[in-house]
């Protein structure tokens, strides 16, 4: 006998094509910089060249006579413009120091980039030629690079604040006090690391660009921008302007990738409103490529020293970790928070005692001010136990592999309470281990690299892993209230089925290319039992889209998609009482399947939701008190993190004459519990594992001891093209979170935290032989090449 | 990335754009694939005030054998070059050369003679002209004149190309059968050379350039002398740097330089001698 299932299989899981591409491909997209404004003025903003100086005087009075020119403003011209300085929505410490920041500086300039002073025109060319004839009196100050330094406060960048040393925010598990201490007198193993996060550009592909219009009569004011953050965005600029809230719309068009660097209130955005209101006319401003990478926040920068203690077999006793970060020459939206949220996962995927003692300290320099990147902190955490396991593993002698399968925290442990307190939902840290060694042929590397890595070999191979967890899906509002954030992590969606069985779906999700268009059409055409094409998807307008936490930190879909599935049984809720209405049945008698209500028993008596749709908007027929219109609205506030979990692996091979890492084979395995879209799924694991990939081995700020960026270019700045890395293996279990309805987990950084650590094991496993046992990212063919000189040098 | 304000004027020939250069004088540029020159400009490192377009001289786009020569017109792009058959047979070392040059978008504008002309030591095509023996033809208001390519670079991005000359033909001689090889070493496959080596090898002769190893490309004579002198490859290679001035950037070290070089003229001449 055969059992057929003719319900309509579902989209769900499916390689749907994303609706955005064909906009995307064809040019045809509107960027905020595409946006056709007549009248527009255009703003060009004047830029510190020095790292620290104090500003003696400015003078605008030649460009505003340029023809063209509309005004020109010192920073101190525009002091009356803001109600508050800038917003930092993050204050991680009760007594965290925070510097006043305005959009323009007015004494004092703290890095390379900051804005002294502005220009408006008539054209973009006008106003930049403008900024040359500004003449600015600066009284230059030494600049602080080095974070060491910096916390040595030998030179104190805000005079008012008497240190460089922003706060100290401490993770210790309360009643554990001297059991770390004890761990580590007690290790048969330990290791203690310093490693480097450096500096890195987020380089999105879409520079900055604003347009701020203000409307007609009564101070409504629009703000296109190219940011992830429309509805934060608004608020914040409503507050720091005195805007009355209701009377700001913020839009974000398309926006050409994000990465985090667009999820800030940046000067720009506030200066374009702040003239717009000023002058009543529309501003603009479009940020250049080399501007974007002095002015727009970098990420990482980090000096991680980290602790392991172990027992005689390996099994990790305790982890202290100890943090600088550097915040750049002021605090963003959330520039102190970011160290945080990789604090609870120094010990990464392992089964360790409640013995973990964890501190950063946040400190200022006089660089480009660091905030959220791809990860977060999260990317940071993971490299530093990854690598600490590598150097464990090396220390006692056995495989980096067999090391962390002798830690792994158990299948059977989920969900799991960690030391933290954070409860881990689902995960099988061996299935996915043992999955990407199989994929990767570990074992027949390890035999490979017996008989390759041979004393004066110059072509050395090496193999590295990266098990990782990460937190995300932000987040539990009241998680977020424990560590001092300014809002909550809750959701909003909006499902509306239309008379004619059309469906609307508004999300306060803000896509930067993520695919969110097509994935929410998915989840509500499973739901719903109709087709994708039927939904639209409104998103990224505060006037359309008003309720909304926007785009970051892999929430969308755990948190958002959620959201909307939610929504969606709302309205089946709703279609139900209207069907049970009119077949005459109970609500308890219906089924709901393939788009039609149906009573139990009798498939004759059916009633499909595009009949209720309609019933719904004539309303000549409801149930008493329902009311008309099929739609419903839910507000999801996530009851846990969402925790993806995996293994990458990878093989380099490294040419010791050269330096030269090629990487050989990438192997990723990652589980975001049920797929939505594997097509997309995919592309955010190739996208992060680049990404990871270029933090390993290309991609480094490099700043002069004066506080210069030495490389804000592309032909400099070495983002790797589709030609520079190797293609990747994917592989994946699914391990559904029990937390959410559908199951999901997020996957926007996974790939980004595995890789660096994963390449750099690899890198310093090819090494090993050579006496090379640590070197600082990117490995570069010149670091590579240094690294062996100096073990060499160490061994002679 | 918005140039100083230029004039712009198109020339159908060679002799319209010497004339039109003559007219302008030295704040005029001569605009052929764009590739070097408009990002100096865009960066306003460089800011002439005429440009004159030599874009669609097409008499200046060729690829021709020459009986002891292949001349190739200035204007020929480098995807050209790339897949001449008739350089292919006899100057493979200069067609392999022109396929790492940029990427595909760059190699589809960008001309061999506004890379030679632009001088650069880090570009490709100028070395490896010159480890070729090349010879170049500039045609100025006087007529033609050949500058042999161990004449032609002066300086960094200075030529021996006076204001009002430009570059017509490049004359590279036939590699009868050479063994050869071109290294190029760098991060990214777009990137200019880290380290590049040109070379090429037949019976007791060879001929080695170094790319990105000075202010201009560097004929490392001394290697070839001594191979001429029958050292063995090693060895020979141990004199890479000896005519190279190089420097630090971001990417290498002057010591890093030194040893890439000596590691990649010993793997192209190991290459050129199979």
């Amino acid at each position: 006998m055969t059992v057929t299932d003719d319900r309509p299989a579902s989209v769900l899981g499916t390689r749907l094509l994303r609706r955005e591409d064909p906009a995307l491909l064809t040019g045809e997209a509107k960027y905020a910089n595409d946006l056709n404004v007549p009248g527009a003025l255009h703003l060009a903003v004047l830029r510190s060249p020095y790292a620290h100086a104090k500003i003696l005087s400015v003078d605008v009075s030649a460009a505003a006579e340029l023809p063209g020119v509309v005004a020109a403003y010192s920073g101190t011209d525009l002091s009356g413009l803001w109600a508050s300085p800038m917003p930092s929505a993050w204050a991680v410490t009760p007594d965290m120091k925070n510097p006043a920041h305005y959009p323009l500086a007015s004494t004092k300039a703290c890095y390379v980039g900051d804005g002294v002073a502005c220009v408006l025109a008539t054209s973009e060319t006008i106003a930049r030629d403008a900024l040359e004839l500004i003449d600015v009196q600066y009284e230059p100050l030494p600049a602080v690079v080095d974070l060491e330094d910096a916390l040595s406060d030998r030179v104190v960048i805000h005079d008012e604040l008497g240190t460089n040393s922003s706060y100290t925010w401490d993770l210790k598990i309360e009643g554990t006090e001297g059991q770390v201490a004890q761990a580590f007198a007690d290790a048969a193993y330990t290791v203690s690391e310093r490693f480097i996060q450096q500096r890195l550009i987020p380089m999105a592909m879409e520079p900055r660009a604003i347009v701020a219009v203000p409307q007609p009569f009564g101070g409504d004011m629009t703000l296109y921008s190219s940011t992830q953050i429309p509805h934060i965005l608004k608020v914040m600029t409503a507050l720091t302007l005195g805007i009355p809230e209701h009377q700001m719309r913020v839009v974000a068009p398309s926006v050409g990738g994000g990465f985090g660097s667009k999820l800030d209130v940046y000067a720009e955005e506030l200066l374009c409103v702040a003239l717009a209101r000023k002058h009543k006319v529309p501003v603009r401003w479009n940020e250049e490529r080399g501007e974007n990478a002095v002015a727009t926040t970098h990420g990482r920068g980090q000096i991680q020293y980290v602790e392991l203690a172990a027992d005689a077999s390996g099994k990790l006793t305790a982890v202290r970790i100890r943090i600088v970060a550097d915040m750049g020459g002021y605090q963003q939206l959330i520039t102190a928070g970011i160290p945080i949220l990789g604090a609870f996962l120094y010990a990464g995927v392992y089964d360790i005692p409640h013995a973990y003692d964890f501190s950063c300290t946040g400190v200022y320099t006089t660089l480009t001010p660091t905030d959220a990147y791809r990860g977060a902190g999260r990317p940071e955490a993971t490299y530093a136990i990854e690598r600490a396991m590598d150097v464990l593993a090396d220390t006692m002698g056995i495989d980096p592999m067999d090391l962390r399968k002798r830690n792994f925290i158990a299948k059977e442990q989920f969900p799991y309470t960690a030391f933290t307190g954070l409860v881990y939902d689902s995960g099988d840290h061996l299935k996915a281990a043992e999955l990407a060694a199989e994929m990767a042929d570990y074992a027949g590397i390890r035999a490979k690299q017996a008989t390759q890595n041979v004393p004066g070999a110059t072509k050395l191979l090496g193999i590295g892993q990266a098990s990782y967890f990460e937190m995300c899906g932000l987040a539990p509002s009241r998680v977020l209230a424990s560590l001092n954030y300014s809002a909550g992590g809750w959701e909003a969606a909006t499902v509306r089925v239309l008379p004619t069985n059309k469906v609307q779906v508004v999300t306060g999700t803000a896509p930067h290319g993520q695919g969110h268009e097509t994935a929410w059409s998915m989840i509500v055409a499973d739901r719903l039992g109709i087709s994708p094409d039927d939904v639209d998807v409104l998103h990224s307008d505060t006037a359309i889209a008003p309720l909304g936490l926007d785009t970051y930190g892999s929430r969308s879909l755990p948190v958002g998609g959620v959201a909307i599935a939610m929504a969606c049984d709302k309205v089946i809720d709703k279609a139900k009482k209207i069907a049970a209405h009119q077949l005459e049945a109970n609500e308890d008698d219906l089924d709901f399947a393939g788009g039609s209500f149906t009573v139990k028993g009798s498939p004759d008596r059916t009633m499909p939701l595009a009949a209720i749709a309609f019933e719904a908007f004539t309303a000549h027929n409801l149930p008493d008190g329902l009311e008309p219109n099929l739609e419903a609205q839910v507000t999801y506030d996530p009851p846990n993190f969402s925790w993806p979990f995996g293994t990458h692996i990878c093989t380099v091979e490294i040419d010791t004459e050269t330096g030269n890492v090629e990487v050989l084979q990438y192997v990723a395995v990652d589980d975001c519990g049920n797929q939505v879209n594997p097509l997309i799924v995919e592309g955010q694991v190739h996208g992060g594992v680049v990404q990871g990939m270029a933090q390993a081995l290309y991609e480094e700020a490099v700043y002069d001891t004066d506080g210069n960026l030495k490389n804000a270019s592309l032909a400099e700045y070495l983002v790797p093209a589709a030609s520079d890395v190797p293609s990747i293996t994917l592989g994946h279990t699914i391990t559904p979170s029990p937390t959410n309805p559908l199951g999901v987990k997020g996957i926007g950084e996974a790939g980004t935290i595995g890789a660096a650590p994963a390449v750099m094991n690899a890198v310093i496993d090819a090494l090993s032989g050579l006496g090379v046992t640590d070197m600082p990212m990117p490995a570069s063919p010149h670091n590579v090449w240094k690294a062996i000189q100096a073990a060499q040098g160490a061994s002679k | 990335m918005i140039p100083a304000a230029f004039e712009y004027v198109r020339a159908g020939s060679a002799a319209e754009a010497i004339s039109l250069i003559g007219q302008h004088g030295d704040e005029a540029k001569f605009l052929a694939g764009g590739h070097s020159l408009l990002p100096l400009m865009k960066l306003r490192l460089a800011a002439p005030s005429v440009l004159v377009d030599i874009g669609r001289v097409s008499d200046l786009s060729y690829i021709r054998d020459a009986g002891d020569h292949i001349a190739i017109g200035a204007l020929t792009r480098h995807m050209d070059v790339e897949n001449s058959a008739v350089l292919k047979e006899h100057a493979p070392l200069l067609a392999h050369a022109a396929s790492h040059v940029g990427d595909p978008q760059v190699r589809h504008r960008g001309t061999i003679g506004g890379s030679i002309a632009h001088a650069d030591s880090a570009s490709d095509l100028p070395a490896t002209t010159l480890a070729l023996g090349a010879t170049y033809v500039a045609q100025g208001p006087n007529g033609t004149r050949e500058i042999a390519a161990t004449d032609f670079y002066h300086g960094f991005l200075q030529s021996a190309l006076a204001a009002d000359e430009m570059l017509t033909e490049i004359r590279v001689p036939k590699m009868q059968g050479a063994g050869w090889s071109f290294q190029k070493f760098n991060r990214r496959a777009q990137d200019w050379a880290i380290v590049g080596v040109a070379a090429w090898r037949r019976n007791g002769d060879s001929g080695v350039a170094l790319v990105n190893m000075g202010s201009t490309p560097i004929l490392a004579t001394s290697v070839a002398s001594a191979l001429a002198g029958g050292a063995s490859v090693s060895d020979a290679a141990q004199l890479a740097a000896a005519e190279a001035d190089p420097q630090n950037d971001l990417n290498a070290s002057q010591e890093y330089r030194v040893h890439l070089a000596k590691v990649l003229v010993r793997r192209a001449l190991e290459e050129a001698s199979k």
